[in-house]
C-alpha cells in the first residue's frame, strides 16, 4: 500500500536555519532518508518552501480566481511529504516516526486510495 | 466466528459483509433443507467462498491475489474450524485495540467483534443512541481496511503499551458480563467466559506483564462469587451471600495467579483490585472481613487512578473500616460527578441507613431505584427500602 506522510509544523517551532540545532535536523533527515532508501519504502520525499509562497486556485463560475496565500490559515502549516510504500499502516507508522519534524511539529498518515 | 472469517480473508469490511451474506443465506437453506450438523462450519465456508467471488469480480485483481490465494488455500483444508484456533482472536483483538483507533472505538469495536454484543448493547455500555454506535463500528472497520491497519500481534517494543488497550477492553467486557446494565439475565456468563478466556490468552502471550494476570486474577476472584451474587430474581450483597456457593476451585487458581504477579514486584491497577478481591475471598464470614487492609488498598489504588468510581468504592471501604459518618463526608464530593450514577445513590442509602437518617436514606434508595435498569436490582433495592419502617 501507499502511504503520504503530510509533515506539519507550526512556524517558528522548529529550529531557524544557520543554527546548530538547524544543522542538527537537516543531518536527521539525512539519516532518515538514508534508512527509507536502505529499506526502500520512499517513493518520493520533498521540502516545501514556506507558505507565504502558496498560491491558491478555485474555478467559480468558468472564472480562475487565485488567492495570495494557502489554503487554510492554521497554526500548523505543511511543510514536506513523503510518499511511503509499506505493506501495513504499522510500518507506515514506523517510517513516520523517524521523519525528523515529528519531534516538535504533527506526521499525518494517509493511505492512498486505489481506483479499482 | 467473524475472528475466524476476518483471519481467514485479512479484510475487516469484507469479512463482516459476507458473514452477513451467508446468515441471509442460511435463513433460506436451512428452511429447506433443515440445520446442518456443523452450523458454524457452514456459514464459515459460505462466508469464505462470497469473499473469494467478491474479490474475482474485483477487476484490481493483482493487489487482490494474495488475499485470494490464502482464501484458496482455506477452502482446500477439511476443517472449517480448524482456523478458528485463538491465534486468531488474538491477532484480531489486537487490531480492534490498535492505537490508530480512538480509544472509545477500541473497546466498542472488541465488544462487538469478539465480545458477542450486539450493536444495541454496545450502545448502550457507552450510554450512546444505537445508530450513532452503527455508524462509529462502521467507520472503524472502514479504516482498518482502507488504512491498512494488519492483524498481527504487535513486536516486542510495541507490545507493552498495546497490551494496556487490550487489557482495559477485556475488563469493560467482564464487566457487562458480570453487571449487565439491564435486562432479565443479571450475570451473562457468555460475557464473563468471553473476558476469561482473552485474559487468559494475554497472561499466556506475555507472562511479563504482571497486570495481565493481575486482570485474570480480579476476574476469576469475581466471577468466583457469582453464584451466590442472585437469589429468586433478587440481588444479594456480598454481606449477605451464602459463601459455599462460592468457587473454590476459582478462587484458588485466582489467589495462585496473583500471587505469582505480585511477585514481580509492579503492582499496577489490576493488581490491586484483585488484592482486593482476594481479601474478600478470604474471609470465611462478612463480620471477618480485613476491612482496614482493603481501605488502604483502595487508596493506593486512588493514586494511581483518581476516578470517581474508584474514591465511591474507596469511600465504601471506609463505612466499615472507619464508621459511615466518616464515608458520607466523603461521599458529599462525590455528589455532583456521580449524580446519574446508581451505585453511587444505592451506596449513600446504605450509609444514610447505618447513621439511621431514615428519611434521608429512603430518599437516596427511591433514586438508585429510579436509576437501576436491571430487574433483580431493584427488587434487591425495594426490600431494603421496606425495612427502613417508619422514620
Amino acid at each position: 500500500m501507499k502511504y503520504l506522510a503530510l509533515i506539519y509544523a507550526a512556524q517558528g517551532t522548529g529550529p531557524a536555519p544557520k543554527t546548530p540545532e538547524f544543522v542538527k535536523l537537516m543531518g536527521a533527515y539525512q539519516a532518515a532518508n538514508e534508512t527509507f532508501n536502505e529499506d526502500g519504502v520512499s517513493l518520493a520525499g520533498e521540502a516545501l518552501q514556506p507558505v507565504e509562497t502558496a498560491t491558491s486556485i478555485r474555478i467559480r463560475d468558468g472564472k480562475a480566481e487565485l488567492t495570495d496565500g494557502p489554503f487554510a490559515e492554521t497554526k500548523e502549516q505543511l511543510g514536506g511529504f513523503y510518499l511511503f510504500d509499506c505493506a501495513t499502516l504499522d510500518d507506515a507508522i514506523k517510517y513516520a516516526k523517524m521523519i525528523p519534524t515529528a519531534e516538535y511539529g504533527t506526521i499525518e498518515v494517509r493511505p492512498i486510495m486505489t481506483f479499482n | 466466528m467473524i475472528a475466524a472469517l476476518v483471519a481467514a480473508i485479512g479484510d475487516f469490511e469484507l469479512a463482516e459483509e459476507c458473514l452477513q451474506d451467508a446468515v441471509e443465506l442460511a435463513l433460506k437453506d436451512w428452511s429447506l433443507k433443515g440445520i446442518p450438523r456443523s452450523r458454524r462450519g457452514w456459514l464459515l465456508q459460505v462466508g469464505r467462498r462470497r469473499a473469494l467471488d467478491r474479490l474475482r469480480r474485483n477487476a484490481n485483481f493483482r493487489q487482490k491475489a494474495a488475499q485470494i490465494a490464502v482464501l484458496e488455500q482455506v477452502e482446500f483444508s477439511q476443517h472449517a474450524e480448524s482456523h478458528d484456533i485463538p491465534d486468531h482472536r488474538l491477532r484480531l483483538i489486537f487490531t480492534c485495540c490498535h492505537p490508530a483507533l480512538e480509544q472509545k472505538t477500541r473497546v466498542a469495536l472488541t465488544l462487538r467483534t469478539l465480545g458477542g454484543l450486539s450493536t444495541q448493547e454496545v450502545a448502550r455500555a457507552f450510554l450512546d443512541k444505537t445508530p450513532a454506535m452503527a455508524q462509529r463500528l462502521a467507520r472503524a472497520r472502514s479504516k482498518i481496511s482502507k488504512a491498512g491497519i494488519p492483524f498481527v500481534i504487535p513486536d516486542g517494543d510495541e507490545l507493552p503499551a498495546r497490551m494496556g488497550s487490550v487489557l482495559s477492553v477485556i475488563y469493560l467486557i467482564f464487566n457487562e458480563g458480570y453487571v449487565a446494565t439491564e435486562g432479565d439475565t443479571p450475570i451473562r456468563t457468555d460475557l464473563c467466559d468471553n473476558a476469561i478466556f482473552l485474559a487468559r490468552l494475554m497472561v499466556d502471550l506475555s507472562p511479563e506483564t504482571p497486570e495481565a494476570a493481575g486482570l485474570l486474577a480480579l476476574i476469576l476472584l469475581t466471577h468466583a462469587r457469582r453464584a451466590a451474587r442472585y437469589g429468586v430474581g433478587c440481588y444479594i450483597p456480598l454481606a449477605s451471600q451464602d459463601r459455599s456457593l462460592w468457587d473454590q476451585a476459582r478462587i484458588k487458581e485466582g489467589q495462585r495467579i496473583l500471587e505469582t504477579a505480585l511477585k514481580q514486584g509492579r503492582a499496577g491497577p489490576y493488581q490491586i483490585q484483585a488484592s482486593i478481591a482476594a481479601l474478600h475471598c478470604e474471609a470465611k464470614k462478612a463480620t471477618e472481613t480485613d476491612w482496614q487492609q482493603i481501605t488502604q488498598l483502595y487508596r493506593h489504588l486512588v493514586q494511581l487512578e483518581p476516578s470517581a468510581v474508584v474514591r465511591l468504592n474507596h469511600a465504601v471501604a471506609v463505612s466499615y473500616s472507619d464508621g459511615p459518618g466518616k464515608a458520607l463526608d466523603l461521599l458529599e464530593g462525590l455528589a455532583t460527578e456521580l449524580a446519574q450514577y446508581q451505585p453511587y445513590h444505592a451506596a449513600r442509602a446504605d450509609i444514610l441507613c447505618r447513621l439511621m437518617r431514615k428519611t434521608e436514606a429512603v430518599a437516596a434508595f427511591d433514586m438508585a431505584i429510579y436509576l437501576s435498569k436491571l430487574a433483580a436490582e431493584r427488587e434487591f433495592l425495594k426490600a431494603r427500602r421496606a425495612e427502613i419502617g417508619p422514620s
